[in-house]
């Protein structure tokens, strides 16, 4: 597998990180799937395309709130999701693990392919479940579970049928240390996961997400509830992250957007309005809309 | 602005707010009086239950079963009855009302028909107490056979407060926030993994505070009791619940009729001879004492539970 280079030269992870995981022989926590050449889609620079959205709508009951979104997710990139308020870009984040599935009358139309295998994660049929056992998020506040610290990144590992003790201590302390929160807390692993501040908390979530080895790791505005210097941390975690895990965040805030994505897609009522690079969306958007919004005119 | 504006400002913001916080301290006097009113007259009742009684509290009356003869005249076939009667009540109660409130809570699809469902069982929770026990009297004595056993006693107060358990606990269960069920089900757990690793534990002390609630309505409860035919002579204790021999436990106790303190009371407040009088009181010392270690239990339940769980 080390031998296989990714097309064109990509910055491609590989399958280093999940190489251990392999290795010691877990059947239950599968690694990610490391991406052949040829086999998952390349996008036009050549990066690997983790997931493509085509088509895709969303309906609340009689309301239609995303109406034909086409994306390509990068693999192993950041890409952020901008607009404003009610402009659907949570509910669009909230597809990709099945999340409106728990609220009754909702309804999906379109596809979200998950690559390598193409896999429809709004396919009438497929289990939400198996979905979420694929992709994993971290929300707007830090919601830790009422247990201990260990216990909190230990319960995805559990869902998922570890069993062996020796194991899970394992994976929780790679967890936490993947999200910069093990100095922190290892001399406390039996205290509640309440008991930390909030943006400790917040790593806290991104290391119990981050244990299940996610294939993407979904940000709702997960520093809107923070002060400054915690976000700041979050953002710095983001950006090691991208060498691990494809990420797709939500963000209000364009700083945000502009310090940790790869790619940014600006979204306006539902609909997809510019999907770029980064750096080109906020220093030459293409669309008249997305200057105005970068620019501060509205929402 | 000048100064003296300013003064005269100020001053009229004093003025006013301390007008507007009459109210305030009317209310707390007022409140203070009614909650003393309340507490003042339990405490007259129990202190006035404990004079009464006070020849017969000791721990005679506790071992003694009953007699004709008032001063020989004990409760324990009543206190040993209404322990049991609860024990039963409460594991009858406990998996029906748990299991019933996650379903109307966490499973159960919003229509017409779980709303008539959850409608009739707050009305429920006011039927007489009376009617349960005709209704126990027609289906558990009469039906399925069940005798005037402490068996039926336990299911006909099982069905009384079963309507309260369901309430406390869809309370409880409702308090979990949303994310907490967001986390768990983000990290792939199914609908059944969410609600017994995090909503049921979380939500425990709430769920506890409402069956010992239950069953301190049940406790005193004397109507269903005498219409499913509980006796007031009982001189004799049910079969123990343990045994020498191999599984050591027994549940030959649940078909043996039984009498219980409420009934006991009312037995012997209704005799003429006033030295039964203290008997009844002694007993309604121990009762109302018996109701108050539960709300203790519960209280301490409460806190125990709720320190760790701060959303």
């Amino acid at each position: 597998m080390s031998t296989l280079q990714t097309p064109s030269g990509a910055p491609q992870g590989g399958p280093g990180p999940a190489a251990p995981a392999q290795a010691a022989g877990g059947r239950i926590v599968t690694p990610r799937p490391s991406v052949e050449p040829g086999r998952g889609p390349a996008s036009e620079e050549g990066v690997v395309v983790k997931s493509r959205a085509e088509n895709l709508s969303f309906h609340y009951g009689p309301v239609r709130a995303l109406k034909g979104l086409n994306i390509e997710i990068r693999e192993k990139r950041v890409t952020a999701l901008i607009g404003p308020s009610g402009c659907g870009k949570t509910t669009f984040l909230r597809c990709f693990n099945r999340m409106h599935d728990l609220t009754p009358g909702t309804r999906y139309e379109g596809s979200i392919h998950l690559y390598p295998d193409d896999f429809d994660l709004v396919a009438k049929g497929v289990d939400p479940i198996e979905v979420r056992m694929r992709i994993g998020m971290v929300f707007q506040k830090p919601n830790p579970f009422p247990k201990t610290i260990f216990e909190n990144v230990a319960y995805g590992l559990k869902v998922r049928g570890m069993r062996s003790n020796a194991r899970i201590g394992e994976e929780v302390e790679k967890a936490l240390r993947r999200a910069a929160i093990w100095d922190e807390v290892k001399d406390r692993l039996d205290s509640s996961g309440l008991s930390l501040s909030g943006g400790q908390q917040q790593r806290l979530c991104i290391a119990r997400a981050l244990a299940t080895n996610p294939e993407i790791l979904l940000f709702d505005e997960p520093t809107s509830a923070l002060d400054p210097i915690a976000t700041a941390r979050i953002e710095e975690l983001i950006a090691e992250l991208r060498d691990q895990v494809t990420v797709i965040i939500v963000t209000h805030n364009m700083q945000q957007a502009a310090r940790v994505s790869d790619y940014t897609a600006f979204m306006y009522l539902g609909e997809l309005i510019e999907f770029d690079n980064t750096s080109k969306l906020f220093t030459n958007p293409s669309q008249k809309a997305t200057e105005d919004y970068i620019t501060g005119r509205y929402g | 602005m000048s100064a003296a504006t300013t003064d005269e400002a100020i001053r009229r913001i004093r003025a006013d707010v301390s007008r507007r916080k009459v109210l305030d301290q009317v209310f707390v006097v007022v409140g203070l009086l009614v909650m003393f009113a309340a507490l003042l007259v339990l405490a007259v009742l129990f202190i006035d239950l404990v004079r009464t009684g006070a020849p017969r509290l000791n721990l005679d009356f506790l071992t003694q079963f009953p007699s004709r003869k008032a001063e020989r005249a004990g409760i324990l076939s009543a206190w040993v009855g209404t322990s049991l009667i609860m024990l039963t009540t409460a594991a009858i109660t406990m998996p029906i009302g748990v299991a019933a409130a996650i379903y109307l809570e966490e499973y159960a699809p919003k229509n017409w028909l779980t709303a008539i469902i959850e409608i009739n069982v707050t009305n429920l929770a006011g039927v007489p107490s009376i009617i349960y026990g005709l209704l126990a009297l027609g289906l558990f004595v009469y039906q399925f056979q069940l005798g005037q056993s402490i068996l039926t006693a336990g299911l006909t107060l099982s069905l009384l407060i079963l309507p309260i358990v369901i309430v406390a606990t869809r309370e409880a269960l409702r308090a979990v926030p949303r994310t907490i069920r967001e986390a768990a089900y983000a990290l792939g757990a199914t609908r059944w993994e969410v609600t017994a690793h995090h909503v049921l534990p979380y939500s425990m002390g709430g769920i506890l505070t409402g069956m010992i609630i239950g069953l301190s309505r049940a406790i005193g409860e004397t109507a269903p009791l005498i219409t499913i035919g509980a006796l007031s002579f009982i001189a004799f204790l049910p079969q123990s619940p343990f045994t020498s021999e191999f599984p050591f436990v027994s549940f030959a106790w649940l078909t043996d009729s039984f009498t219980a303190m409420p009934i006991q009371m009312f037995n012997w407040v209704s005799r003429p001879d006033p030295k039964f009088q203290v008997n009844a009181a002694a007993a309604g010392a121990i009762l109302l004492g018996m109701t108050l270690l539960m709300n203790g239990i519960a209280i301490w339940l409460r806190y125990r539970f709720r320190k760790r769980i701060n959303w």
